[in-house]
C-alpha cells in the first residue's frame, strides 16, 4: 500500500532552516502565510517586505520574492511596490516594535489611503531582536531590559492597542486579532491570514491582521509557559477577534 | 568622461556644445525650474512619484499630480504612471524604494530639511543598490531656517548623508534648459550605476522662469535582471536588501561599490570651465550663484581684468582635474557659494595648495550682487600684488 502524505512543509516555504529560537511564535505565523499563498495560487506573484526585527531574515525564508525594509517603513515600502505592480500580492511582516513604535506613521498612513496589501503584524509586547528591551506593546509590570522593575503606566503609558486603533481608520477594510498559543487559536490564525490575503486577491484594500506571539527568550520563559503567557497576561488585555469588516459592510468608507 | 572633457572652451560644457546644452531649441515654452525637472521627468519615463509638501519644490508634486496619471491614460501607459503623496518625507523615499525594487523608474523631491529626513531611504537605496531619482530645492538652514535659497546642503549631497560608505551623484544644474536636459541624464545614470542620483539646485533656480524646451529621448536600456517584481512562475525568488550579518561578505560589498563609484569617477564628471590662457583669477561657483558669478566677469572685464569660470555640474564626482588644468596665468581661486562655505573644501582637494583658494559666501537666504563678487576680486588681485599672501 503507497504511503498517504497527510502532512508536509509548505512549498511557499524555502528549505532554509529557520534562525528562530526555540518556542518562537514566528515559525508557526511564517507557515501560515505561507500554505496561505500557496492555497490560493499566489506564490508565484507574491512580494513580501521583512521589516527590521526578528523576521528581517524573512526573505530567506518565504519562497517567493522580498524586500528588506527600514525600521518601521514597511507599509511605505509596500506602497511602492503594490502602486507600480498592482496585479502582484505584497504583504508587510511586522513586529511590534517595528509597525507599533517606530513604524507608526507609515502603518496609519498605508491604511488611510486603503492600500490593497496585507499586513502580518507579529506582537510579542517586546523588542526581541535587540535583546528584550520595553516596546508600546509591552504590558503593565512587565519586566524588559528597559523596564527592569516592571513596565510603569505612570511614565510610559499603557500597551498600545493596535487593531483597536487601526480598525478606527476609515480607509482600513479588514482588522482582526488572533493568536498562535494553542492549536485551535493556530487554526483560527491561519483562516484570519488567509482572507486577508483573500481581500487582497479580490481588491478590497487594507487589511492587518495582529498576531499574539511568544517571546520565551526575551520574556524569560519556557516555551511552556511562554503559551501560558499568551493566554493568562496576553489576551485579557488583548481582545481577540474581528475590528472590522468593511468589504463585509459594503467597502472601505 | 575622459580629462580633455573637464577642460572644454569657453562657454562650453563637457563634450557638449553650449547650444545643445543651454541654448533654446525650435519651439522653447516658458516655464518654473519645478514645473521643467517635472516634465523632463515624466518624458524621461518616470513611472513612479512620491513626495511631501515642503517649499520652495511645491511646483514638482503639483505637477506631478496633475500629470502623471493623466499622461498615464492619454497615452496608453507610454508617459506617466503613478503620483502618491506620502505623509512624510521619510514615507516617500521608503515608497521608493519599494517601488524602484521592482524595476520602475522612480522619483522624489523635497527640500533641504525634508531631504534631511530623506537620508535613512537613501543609504537603504545605496545599500540595496537601487535607482532612483531625487531633487533637492534647496532652502537656507540650519534647522526650519527659512524658505529662501541657499546651498548649505552641499555636504549632505556630496557626502553621502546618511549612514554608511556610499556617495551620490549629485548634478547642480544652473539653467532651467540645462536642468530639463540633466533631468533625463540623471535617470539613465541611476539605472545604468544602480545608484541613487540627487539634482541639487536652491530655490531660485526651482522658482524662476526661463524659456526651455524638454528634449525628450528614449531611456537608455539598462539591465533589470536584478529586480523584485513578483514573478517567480519562471525564476528562483530574488531579495533586495541591505543587510549583511558577516563582516568579510559586507566588506567585499562596500569594495565593489566603491568599484562602480571610481568608474562613476572617471566616467560621469561635468563641468563647465571658461578659464583661457591670461586670466588672472577663476571664480568658482556651481547653480544660480554660477551666472552672479559670469555677470562679476564681464564686469570685470569691462575694466580690464581678466576672470575666467569654473563651474562644476557634477558636485559629486567634484572636477578635481580641472584645477590642476588652469593656466599659468590664474594666480588665485574665488569660491563663491550660498553657505558658510562647503565646496571651497572640494576646491582646495582639486588645487591642492598650487594656488591661494578664496572664499567668499552668503548665508541666510541673502544673495550677492555682481558688484559684490567684482569687489572682491578687486580686492584679492590688489592684496595678492602686494605680495601680501
Amino acid at each position: 500500500m503507497a504511503a498517504k502524505i497527510i502532512y508536509e512543509k509548505s512549498r511557499g516555504l524555502t528549505d532554509a532552516s529557520f534562525h528562530y529560537c526555540p518556542g518562537c511564535s514566528h515559525g508557526t505565523i511564517h507557515k501560515l502565510v505561507a500554505e496561505s499563498l500557496v492555497e490560493l495560487d499566489i506564490l508565484e506573484r507574491t512580494i513580501s517586505i521583512a521589516p527590521v526585527g526578528c523576521a528581517v531574515l524573512a526573505y530567506n525564508y518565504f519562497n517567493c520574492d522580498g524586500i528588506q525594509a527600514a525600521h518601521g517603513r514597511a507599509p511605505a515600502v509596500a506602497t511602492g511596490v503594490k502602486r507600480v505592480q498592482p496585479d502582484k500580492i505584497v504583504f508587510a511582516y511586522q513586529g511590534d516594535g517595528d509597525l507599533a513604535s517606530i513604524g507608526t506613521a507609515e502603518i496609519i498612513h498605508a491604511a488611510h489611503r486603503g492600500e490593497n496589501i496585507t499586513v502580518i503584524f507579529v506582537n510579542n509586547a517586546i523588542y526581541g531582536m535587540t535583546g528584550g528591551q520595553m516596546a508600546p506593546t509591552t504590558l503593565i509590570n512587565q519586566k524588559t531590559t528597559t523596564s527592569p522593575y516592571g513596565r510603569f503606566e505612570e511614565t510610559t503609558g499603557k500597551p498600545l492597542l493596535v487593531s483597536e486603533m487601526m480598525a478606527t481608520i476609515p480607509g482600513a477594510t479588514y482588522i482582526e486579532r488572533v493568536s498562535v498559543h494553542d492549536h485551535a487559536h493556530i487554526l483560527r490564525a491561519k483562516r484570519a491570514i488567509k482572507k486577508a490575503f483573500e481581500y487582497q486577491v479580490a481588491g478590497k484594500g487594507f487589511a492587518m491582521i495582529e498576531i499574539l506571539a511568544a517571546c520565551p527568550i526575551g520574556w524569560g520563559l519556557s516555551p511552556v509557559d511562554s503559551m501560558a503567557f499568551i493566554k493568562d497576561a496576553m489576551v485579557p488585555y488583548y481582545p481577540l477577534g474581528l475590528y472590522c469588516d468593511r468589504a463585509a459592510q459594503g467597502g472601505a468608507q | 568622461m575622459s580629462e580633455a572633457n573637464t577642460t572644454a572652451k569657453r562657454g562650453s560644457v563637457v563634450g557638449v556644445s553650449p547650444a545643445e546644452w543651454r541654448g533654446l531649441g525650435q519651439h522653447p515654452i516658458l516655464m518654473k525650474g519645478n514645473e521643467a525637472i517635472a516634465e523632463a521627468a515624466i518624458q524621461a519615463g518616470c513611472k513612479a512619484f512620491f513626495g511631501y509638501p515642503i517649499t520652495p519644490q511645491n511646483e514638482v508634486p503639483e505637477y506631478m499630480s496633475a500629470h502623471m496619471e493623466r499622461r498615464a491614460q492619454e497615452t496608453g501607459g507610454a508617459q506617466g504612471g503613478v503620483f502618491v503623496q506620502a505623509e512624510s518625507e521619510v514615507a516617500a523615499i521608503n515608497m521608493c524604494y519599494g517601488a524602484a525594487a521592482t524595476g520602475a523608474r522612480v522619483m522624489t523631491s523635497s527640500s533641504s530639511p525634508g531631504m534631511a529626513l530623506k537620508q535613512e531611504g537613501i543609504s537603504y537605496m545605496s545599500g540595496a543598490d537601487l535607482p532612483v531619482f531625487m531633487v533637492n530645492v534647496s532652502r537656507c538652514g540650519p534647522g526650519l531656517g527659512g524658505i529662501l535659497p541657499a546651498q548649505g546642503d552641499y555636504f549632505m549631497a556630496t557626502r553621502g548623508g546618511g549612514n554608511g560608505d556610499y556617495r551620490t551623484p549629485v548634478y547642480a544644474p544652473a539653467y532651467i534648459q540645462e536642468a530639463a536636459d540633466l533631468t533625463f541624464h540623471a535617470f539613465d545614470v541611476a539605472e545604468k550605476y544602480r545608484t541613487p542620483v540627487m539634482m541639487l539646485i536652491d530655490g531660485m533656480l526651482g522658482q524662476m522662469m526661463e524659456p526651455v524646451e524638454i528634449k525628450p529621448r528614449p531611456p537608455i536600456a539598462a539591465d533589470k535582471s536584478w529586480c523584485t517584481d513578483g514573478d517567480t512562475s519562471n525564476r528562483k525568488p530574488r531579495v533586495i536588501n541591505s543587510l549583511s550579518l558577516l563582516g568579510d561578505v559586507l566588506e567585499q560589498q562596500n569594495i565593489e561599490r566603491f568599484q562602480k563609484y571610481a568608474q562613476i569617477e572617471r566616467e560621469c564628471v561635468l563641468v563647465e570651465n571658461t578659464v583661457q590662457e591670461g586670466d588672472e583669477i577663476a571664480i568658482v561657483a556651481y547653480g544660480v550663484p554660477a551666472r552672479i558669478a559670469q555677470n562679476a566677469i564681464e564686469e570685470l572685464a569691462a575694466k580690464g581684468i581678466r576672470a575666467g569660470l569654473v563651474r562644476p555640474i557634477t558636485l559629486w564626482p567634484f572636477p578635481y582635474d580641472t584645477f590642476q588644468q588652469l593656466p599659468a596665468s590664474v594666480k588665485n581661486i574665488l569660491v563663491i557659494e550660498l553657505s558658510m562655505g562647503q565646496m571651497v573644501e572640494d576646491v582646495k582637494l582639486g588645487v591642492n595648495g598650487t594656488r591661494p583658494v578664496h572664499f567668499h559666501g552668503r548665508s541666510g537666504g541673502m544673495v550677492f550682487e555682481p558688484a559684490e563678487i567684482a569687489d572682491k576680486v578687486r580686492e584679492i588681485i590688489s592684496t595678492s600684488s602686494k605680495g601680501d599672501l
